[in-house]
């Protein structure tokens, strides 16, 4: 046992936004919590991605989805309040509402479809309007020409994850976690009532664990009886220099930070784990955007990075507790920023009481997966 | 406060700076130019409006950024100094759309 970590009653693994998420919340609950995260190399979603606390369109094949979904974003603006208070950073949350652009009259009609069905099977309230080129223009002056039209729904919004990763840590060790970063796992096991946690320098001891390593997972949850079905997909983002306020709104791939930097990303690729970019797709990328609002023709852009989501292979999260109402437990999303809330607040509860409720939970199990491929 | 080597030889350009016609000394670059010449600042940030001046002359800090021509957010450390170019302060985030946008 490492003499200066004795036992913990959490251990989780993983210390990017859904990692830091848990333990925030299992520390703010009194729990005491080690948070063990690699270095900065790792594949780290949490710094790559858009910060789009998105709802619209979210669970098109999972009403239990589209409902967390729902419920996280309206606890959002509280949650965000909340860490400005214990910390001081301000994770610049924002909710206008949000544009998802459409290129052409087939498109907006489709997805409008597409939004209505989702709400007709969703039982938590999220409206949505289909908004036609004319109205798009007087709600949005500088949307391009070609523009055919948006759905727009009122609870979406947006925040900075650097500013949001940042919080949730500090917020975590203020409230007594330990946070232990450069200390990757090397071995899980179960052992006795809790679970033993290897890395290269020490093994530690919990009563509970929380996998929350992202791509890792898929490594670390057989070695306690579970399975992490996820895959790596690639987004490749770009960002310009600061510019002159002109989106308050929210869009599917487009966003202007508070301090004026435009974000341009949407694509999605199958390249294993290389976190590269790509000309053609940064080309695209661009073209379209320019196309949605012509201006950013004059903005440069000063930098382009990619990162990895982990998605699963509905692209629907998965939570999962070890065989026999076991002491370890596995979280995979690919909507970190969205769902923290939900992560901090409600799984927290669940993971105190060691159960996840078939009720609120069966949806999330990877069992789904089985019965689909029999 | 610089002192100027002598690599560019003697003279004088004249540039227009913030409406102002201004003889500036003959200098590597742009920023080198304004410098000598004591203007100050260069830009104010886009998120707390704080004054800045080059710091690195190399391309790499941003902290040099002024309008060039209309153009908003050029890097004074890069730009050759041209006979009668127009330089203003760059204030706060530029203006791409209609109105400010020049390019």
């Amino acid at each position: 046992m490492g003499a200066r970590h004795p036992f913990s009653d959490f251990v989780v693994i993983g210390g990017g936004i859904v990692g830091a998420s848990v333990a925030y919340g299992l520390a703010k609950a009194g729990e005491k919590v080690l948070l063990l995260d690699e270095g900065d190399i790792a594949f780290r979603a949490a710094r790559g991605n858009f910060g789009n606390v998105w709802v619209q369109g979210k669970g098109a094949t999972s009403p239990a989805y589209a409902d967390l979904t729902r419920e996280a974003a309206n606890r959002w603006g509280e949650f965000a309040a909340a860490l400005q208070d214990e910390t001081g950073v301000d994770v610049h949350f924002r909710r206008p509402g949000a544009f998802y652009i459409c290129f052409s009259e087939e498109e907006l009609q489709r997805r409008s479809r597409m939004m209505a069905s989702i709400g007709e099977r969703a039982t938590v309230r999220s409206d949505f309007e289909t908004v036609g080129a004319e109205e798009l223009r007087r709600r949005l002056p500088e949307i391009g020409p070609e523009i055919a039209g948006a759905t727009y729904c009122p609870d979406d919004g947006t925040a900075n994850p650097l500013f949001l990763l940042r919080a949730l840590i500090k917020a975590a060790v203020a409230y007594g976690a330990t946070y232990l970063p450069r200390h990757e796992v090397t071995g899980l096991r179960i052992d006795g009532e809790g679970v033993s946690v290897e890395t290269e320098e020490e093994t530690y001891h919990a009563g509970r664990a929380v996998l929350a390593a992202g791509l890792g997972n898929s490594r670390l949850a057989p070695q306690l009886g579970m399975v992490a079905p996820v895959r790596p997909v690639r987004g490749q983002i770009m960002v310009t220099e600061k510019v002159r306020n002109f989106l308050d709104f929210g869009t599917n791939f487009i966003r202007q930070t508070i301090e004026g930097g435009c974000l341009f990303g949407e694509s999605s690729e199958e390249a294993g784990l290389d976190e590269g970019t790509t000309l053609p797709v940064l080309r695209e990328t661009a073209r379209r955007a320019v196309t949605a609002f012509p201006l950013l023709r004059n903005a440069r852009v000063v930098r382009a990075w990619g990162a990895l989501r982990i998605m699963t292979p509905d692209g629907v999260p998965v939570y999962q507790q070890s065989p026999g109402a076991g002491s370890a437990f596995l979280v995979t999303v690919h909507s970190g920023v969205t769902l923290a809330p939900f992560h901090a607040g409600d799984l927290v509860e669940a993971l105190r009481q060691g159960r996840l409720h078939p009720n609120e939970y069966q949806p999330f199990s990877p069992e789904r997966f089985d019965v689909q491929a029999a | 406060m610089f002192r100027p080597l002598d690599v560019t030889g003697d003279g004088a350009v004249s540039i227009e700076v913030e409406g102002q016609s201004r003889l500036v000394p003959m200098a590597p670059n742009l920023a080198a130019a304004l410098l000598s010449a004591g203007f100050s600042p260069f830009r104010t940030t886009p998120a707390g409006a704080a004054p800045r001046q080059p710091y690195c002359m190399m391309g790499v800090c941003f902290d040099c950024l002024v309008e060039i021509d209309g153009v908003p957010n050029r890097q004074a450390c890069l730009e050759s100094l041209r006979e009668g170019m127009r330089v203003r302060r760059q204030r706060g985030a530029a203006d791409i759309g209609e109105k400010g946008g020049t390019r």
